[in-house]
């Protein structure tokens, strides 16, 4: 058992891809800011990768006291066995006591392999932060059950406490690149066969479409009402004429219109944007679990009795074929007036 | 190749409902199913097998009733299955629970042979954690990949399909390796009548803390760093304007400008 009280700071890790940070390492430095400061700890962002300097300043403008900055040729590109092995050697040798980690694919990776190498607690998917007024402890909710239930769970005896909360949660803060810059600098090294993954190829979905709906701010989804894959296209101009990332619902990639990266719900994709648009979907349980914390929600169905309305801020009952193409061209006239 | 799937016997949580005066879960009626990511990871499991051959095993941690969750991988391609169940395991977390499961995978090792492959689902839909493998990973020292989609063997590596937010990875890795599974495009397959029949005839072992070299303070409630404060039901939103019984246009419009009166658009 590890002594609670040489535990200090708050360390947010802050993935690098491409040469940047993911969003959702730059939003958690807001949230870390306001624990940090409960407990009057420091807060730190660590910074993993290759050539990524201009990351650990990034992280500085967002509001991180100082950072800690690995790099290496090794560290080019995520894996499991490289970024665990840095991990685990920083904590060792600073001893945070909490660590929040973004919960993309690579972050719920890395997770979960470096807390059972520490032997410490960590928690999943948070969508809340706080501490605990008894102990001090950092309290993470969470959703469990398909977003039935929220627990509070609590890492009372081992440290770090770790977490990994989920994109889009939380607000970034206006950056100010004015803000001293205190980077430590760590050289860790992880030998090559120590290295058991490789990374072969990356494969873009669509030449030139992304889909990233963890980071998206609309969302343009399609279901079962559709009725075949050529009509995505009215979702896919909708989309465009929004700036957003087009989702589906299970029953759409069920039925082979749409590929299941763009899968919203409980076995596809968890999101948050500001406005989730849901057209032909009726809600089905896994579904909303899926994106029923959208900050709005507008849902077309000609199923009045759907259950998408239940979590709908708007809807409209009727034909999506006949709605979708009256408000695309309003929409594109709302823009237009707008840039005047 | 020797393949371990690890399975979970767990509610259907797409039937679970609210109770809305108490507010809280109707657990009673739902039915129990096999983990549906863990369907997924079986399903692959079997196609590694016909192609390469192998045997598959399948392990689950809990209750006693868990065995029929494994009776169901008996009828859609597993060879074997073992049940993993003790009162004391009770209250476990994640860590807690792969240390469990590494602890059994080792005392089922000992008897028979190495796993080259141990597979799970990405998350179970009751928990949602997504730990458990990685942590089986951790306990054993393997290569693990998480978010798997399709799964080739390449001579002693394999080569796995991996999703990540915005595209797709092809990882390289050696054996064993631990590898979680996401939805697949192979639906898990049906049992027929005769394979059901014979997987309810089967017998399939307990193992309890006896059976294992294990430390108990490491599992239960007391071996669990992480403790629930509290569980609550979120509160769903319904108080939304629905427009309806107008013309498509007349709605598009009203749509359009009760957006822009909320400055959403």
């Amino acid at each position: 058992m590890n002594i609670l009280e040489d535990f200090k700071n708050l360390w947010v890790y802050v993935e690098a891809v491409d040469g940047k940070a993911k969003s959702v390492g730059l939003e958690l430095l807001n949230p870390g800011r306001r624990l940090a400061d409960i407990n009057k700890e420091k807060l730190i962002a660590v910074v993993i990768g290759d050539n990524v300097q201009s990351i650990a300043n990034t992280a500085i403008a967002y509001g991180a006291d100082e950072v800690i900055l690995v790099e290496g040729s090794e560290y080019k590109e995520y894996s499991t066995d490289g970024y665990v092995n840095v991990l685990d050697k920083l904590v060792e040798k600073y001893k945070p006591s909490t660590l929040l980690i973004g919960a993309t694919n690579n972050g719920r990776d890395v997770a979960p392999r470096l807390a059972c190498r520490i032997k410490t607690g960590l928690t999943a998917d948070c969508t809340g932060l706080d501490i605990d007024d008894e102990s001090g402890n950092v309290a993470w909710t969470r959703p469990a059950f398909g977003g039935n239930l929220m627990a509070t769970i609590l890492c009372p005896n081992t440290r770090p406490q770790i977490g990994t909360v989920r994109p889009g949660v939380f607000k970034k803060i206006e950056p100010d690149f004015s803000r001293e810059i205190k980077i430590l600098r760590e050289r860790i090294n992880t030998p090559k066969e120590g290295i058991r993954t490789k990374l072969i190829e990356c494969i873009k979905e669509t030449a030139g479409e992304v889909v990233n709906l963890d980071e998206a701010e609309i969302i343009v989804s399609g279901g079962r009402g559709l009725g075949k894959a050529e009509n995505f296209s009215l979702i896919r101009e909708l989309a465009k004429v929004l700036g957003a990332t087009v989702g589906s619902s299970r029953a759409a990639v069920d039925a082979g219109w749409i590929s299941h990266i763009h899968q919203v719900g409980q076995t596809g994709k968890t999101v948050q944007p500001k406005i989730y648009v849901a057209c032909g979907i009726s809600g089905a349980l896994q579904h909303l679990a899926g994106m029923n914390s959208s900050d709005t929600i507008i849902a077309i169905n000609k199923d009045e009795d759907a259950p998408i309305f239940n979590v709908a801020n708007y809807g409209i009952v009727g034909d999506l074929f006949e709605i979708l193409p009256v408000l695309i061209e309003e929409i594109e006239k709302v823009k237009k007036l707008k840039i005047i | 190749m020797n393949i371990l799937v690890c399975v979970k016997q767990v509610p259907d949580t797409t039937e679970i409902k609210i109770d809305p005066i108490t507010n809280t879960l109707i657990r009673a009626g739902v039915p129990s199913i096999v983990n549906p990511f863990d369907a997924y990871a079986l399903e692959l499991a079997v196609r590694i097998k016909e192609t390469n051959g192998g045997i598959i095993t399948v392990l689950a941690m809990g209750p006693e009733q868990a065995k029929s969750a494994l009776k169901e991988c008996l009828s859609v391609g597993a060879d074997k299955a073992i049940l993993v169940s003790d009162r004391v395991f009770g209250g476990s977390d994640t860590l807690a629970t792969s240390y469990i499961l590494s602890t059994t995978i080792k005392a089922i090792e000992s008897k028979t042979e190495k796993f080259d492959l141990i597979l799970c689902g990405k998350q179970a839909i009751d928990g949602d954690t997504g730990q458990v493998g990685p942590e089986i990973a951790e306990h054993f020292g393997y290569a693990q990949v998480t978010y798997a989609e399709d799964i080739t063997v390449d001579g002693e590596n394999l080569r796995v399909k991996r999703e990540n937010e915005d595209h797709h990875e092809i990882i390289e890795t050696q054996l064993p390796a631990v590898i979680t599974v996401i939805k697949t495009a192979y639906e898990p397959r049906y049992a027929t009548i005769k394979s059901k029949m014979a997987s309810n005839k089967v017998q399939i072992p307990t193992m309890t803390s006896i059976d294992l070299d294990i430390d108990l303070e490491r599992t239960g409630l007391k071996g669990s760093p992480t403790k629930v404060k509290k569980t609550f039901v979120p509160q769903i939103k319904k108080s939304g304007i629905i427009i309806k019984g107008k013309t498509s246009s007349e709605s598009a419009l009203e749509l359009i400008s009760l957006l822009s009166d909320a400055s959403i658009i």
